[in-house]
């Protein structure tokens, strides 16, 4: 265990050392959450309550987008393109030899990251949308601290997917493909673009029910205060579900794969 | 001056034609990443399609003329992004030291570092806002007069060509700031997102902003409202509809300049 929690820290002080990237990160970030909040506020006013939400909610929906984008990964990145470049050039068999788990070290790397992204990425947008914006920020603290349970979970669920996505690559070899798609459905079906609430119909239920909505969504309805007691315990066990059924899928990938591994050379 | 501009022009091409030839001998992969760009920014159309799954009209403008601001934006920028596109790497080559390699060729520094990985699967954006233009186009019911007309070619060729220009002002700013490529993002690909959707949706200061500071609103705003016979915001006068080619101009010469200020300056990390 100590040995994982050396890797998170590393994956932590690895982010954390591109100050000026991580500036441009928020600026960026910050940019793009005033055009959404503007595109939200027209939305809603025309069909107030859309969506169950009322206007500072689809604000606070907005920002938190912004803020958890880098920390969910929504868009990838953080480890996956490292981890297939490691597969195609053979470098993965040092890994594999190394004295710690595959999918394990991976994690703990990438929770490193997200949590150096929720504090560098995250909180200050999160704070200009708020100076600027109405936002309905939760006034209890127990609030504050079931949303961060359920970022966690969907940190977690965000690297199962991108790890099997990683591990494609011992039969592709390149995987550009594969993690286009992966980052196509990330960004529209964790509601990134907009709330899933606002699918329609069957789109909206299959969207709900992926686990990329519990990348963004579920985290959100957790702060807007729309899952508390029983609906918080449901919104756990799916996070939940999913997390321990795609890193389930990704250690039988793993077995799979590792049978595969050739090395070459003396 | 035209000399250099014309040997800048002319190793763009060889280069870029050089990484066609390299894109081609995997056609397959080619073709699967021209449909993943066309994906990728059918996105945001679908997104807001789906708004318009709620609402009849966003700020007061239909589906059909956002969809003309949209393909109109979205084909500027999508012409830019394959020219220009590849300037986002200058951080990476400034870091790592590649850079160097550029300066010592006697082809003009700009030319190479915008046509390196010339990408042609870029097309598929381009494609996209085309498409989505069209659709505009058809469904509105436009009175169109000869000037009209050809302010369409007019806007979508100068808000390319501004769009070009923020991308080599962004590229300058990263001779200084060597891993901030991402501010220029949200100025190209935050600017693209803007103008899709309609000014009245937007607070007067920004709008402000992007007319007089960084003038985005000329890419398709300004001359895209009067194709469309639409109110101007902020009261301006309708004749700068016609303005863009100006503007385009102007923002390329302090690009240029940008570019030059920037490469000047710039200090190889040595070995």
């Amino acid at each position: 265990m100590r040995l994982y929690a050396v890797v998170a820290a590393g994956g932590f002080r690895r982010y954390a050392t591109y100050r000026m990237a991580t500036a441009a990160g928020v600026f960026t970030n910050t940019v793009f959450g005033f055009i959404m909040a503007y595109t939200y506020t027209a939305l809603w006013d025309e069909r107030p309550q859309l969506g169950g939400y009322d206007l500072s909610q689809a604000l606070t929906y907005v920002w938190l987008g912004q803020a958890l984008l880098m920390t969910c990964a929504m868009m990838g990145g953080g480890f996956e393109d490292e981890l297939m470049e490691r597969i195609r050039t053979g470098d993965i068999a040092i890994d594999l030899y190394r004295p710690a788990d595959l999918q394990m070290w991976w994690l703990s790397g990438d929770l490193g990251r997200a949590a150096f992204h929720l504090m560098g990425r995250g909180i200050v947008p999160m704070a200009l949308g708020a100076l600027a914006f109405d936002l309905a920020l939760p006034s209890s603290p127990l609030t504050w601290l079931a949303f961060l349970v359920s970022v966690a979970l969907g940190v977690v669920v965000s690297f199962a997917v991108r790890f099997l996505v990683a591990l494609s690559a011992f039969w592709l070899m390149d995987g550009a493909g594969v993690m286009q798609i992966c980052w196509l459905a990330g960004l529209f079906f964790s509601g990134m673009l907009l709330p899933l609430n606002l699918f329609p119909g069957t789109l909206g239920e299959v969207a709900r029910a992926l686990p990329w909505s519990s990348l963004l969504q579920v985290p959100a309805d957790v702060f807007l205060g729309k899952r508390t007691g029983w609906g918080l315990v449901q919104a756990y066990a799916f996070q939940g579900g999913w997390a321990l059924a795609l890193l389930a899928a990704g250690r039988a990938l793993q077995t799979a794969a590792t049978r595969r591994v050739v090395v070459q050379g003396g | 001056m035209a000399d250099a501009l014309l040997s800048g022009l002319r190793a763009y091409g060889l280069i870029a034609g050089m990484w066609i030839r390299s894109t081609m001998a995997y056609r397959a992969s080619f073709v699967m990443t021209v449909l993943g760009n066309f994906a990728v920014t059918s996105f945001d159309f679908i997104t807001i399609l789906l708004m318009f799954s709620h609402v009849d009209a966003l700020g007061g403008y239909t589906l059909g003329e956002i969809a003309f601001l949209y393909g109109a934006s979205g084909t500027a920028f999508g012409l830019a992004d394959l020219v220009m596109g590849s300037m986002n790497r200058l951080g990476r080559r400034v870091r790592d030291g590649t850079l160097d390699t550029l300066l010592v060729r006697p082809v003009p520094v700009l030319a190479q570092v915008a046509a390196d990985q010339f990408a042609l699967r870029r097309l598929g954006r381009i494609t996209q806002g085309l498409l989505v233009f069209g659709y505009g186009v058809l469904v509105l019911d436009i009175e169109w007069t000869p000037l009209r007309v050809m302010l369409v070619p007019l806007m979508l060729l100068s808000g390319a060509a501004i769009f070009s220009a923020l991308y080599v002002a962004g590229a300058a700013f990263q001779f200084w700031a060597q891993d901030a490529s991402e501010v220029q993002n949200s100025f190209t690909y935050g600017g693209n997102t803007l103008l899709q959707y309609p000014p009245t949706l937007f607070a007067k200061d920004l709008v402000r902003g992007v007319t007089f500071v960084v003038p985005l609103a000329f890419v398709n705003w300004l001359p895209a409202l009067y194709v469309l016979g639409r109110p101007y915001p902020l009261d301006l006068p309708q004749w700068l509809a016609f303005l863009p080619p100006v503007v385009a101009a102007v923002c390329c010469w302090l690009a240029a300049l940008a570019w030059r200020v920037g490469l000047r300056s710039y200090r190889s990390t040595g070995s």
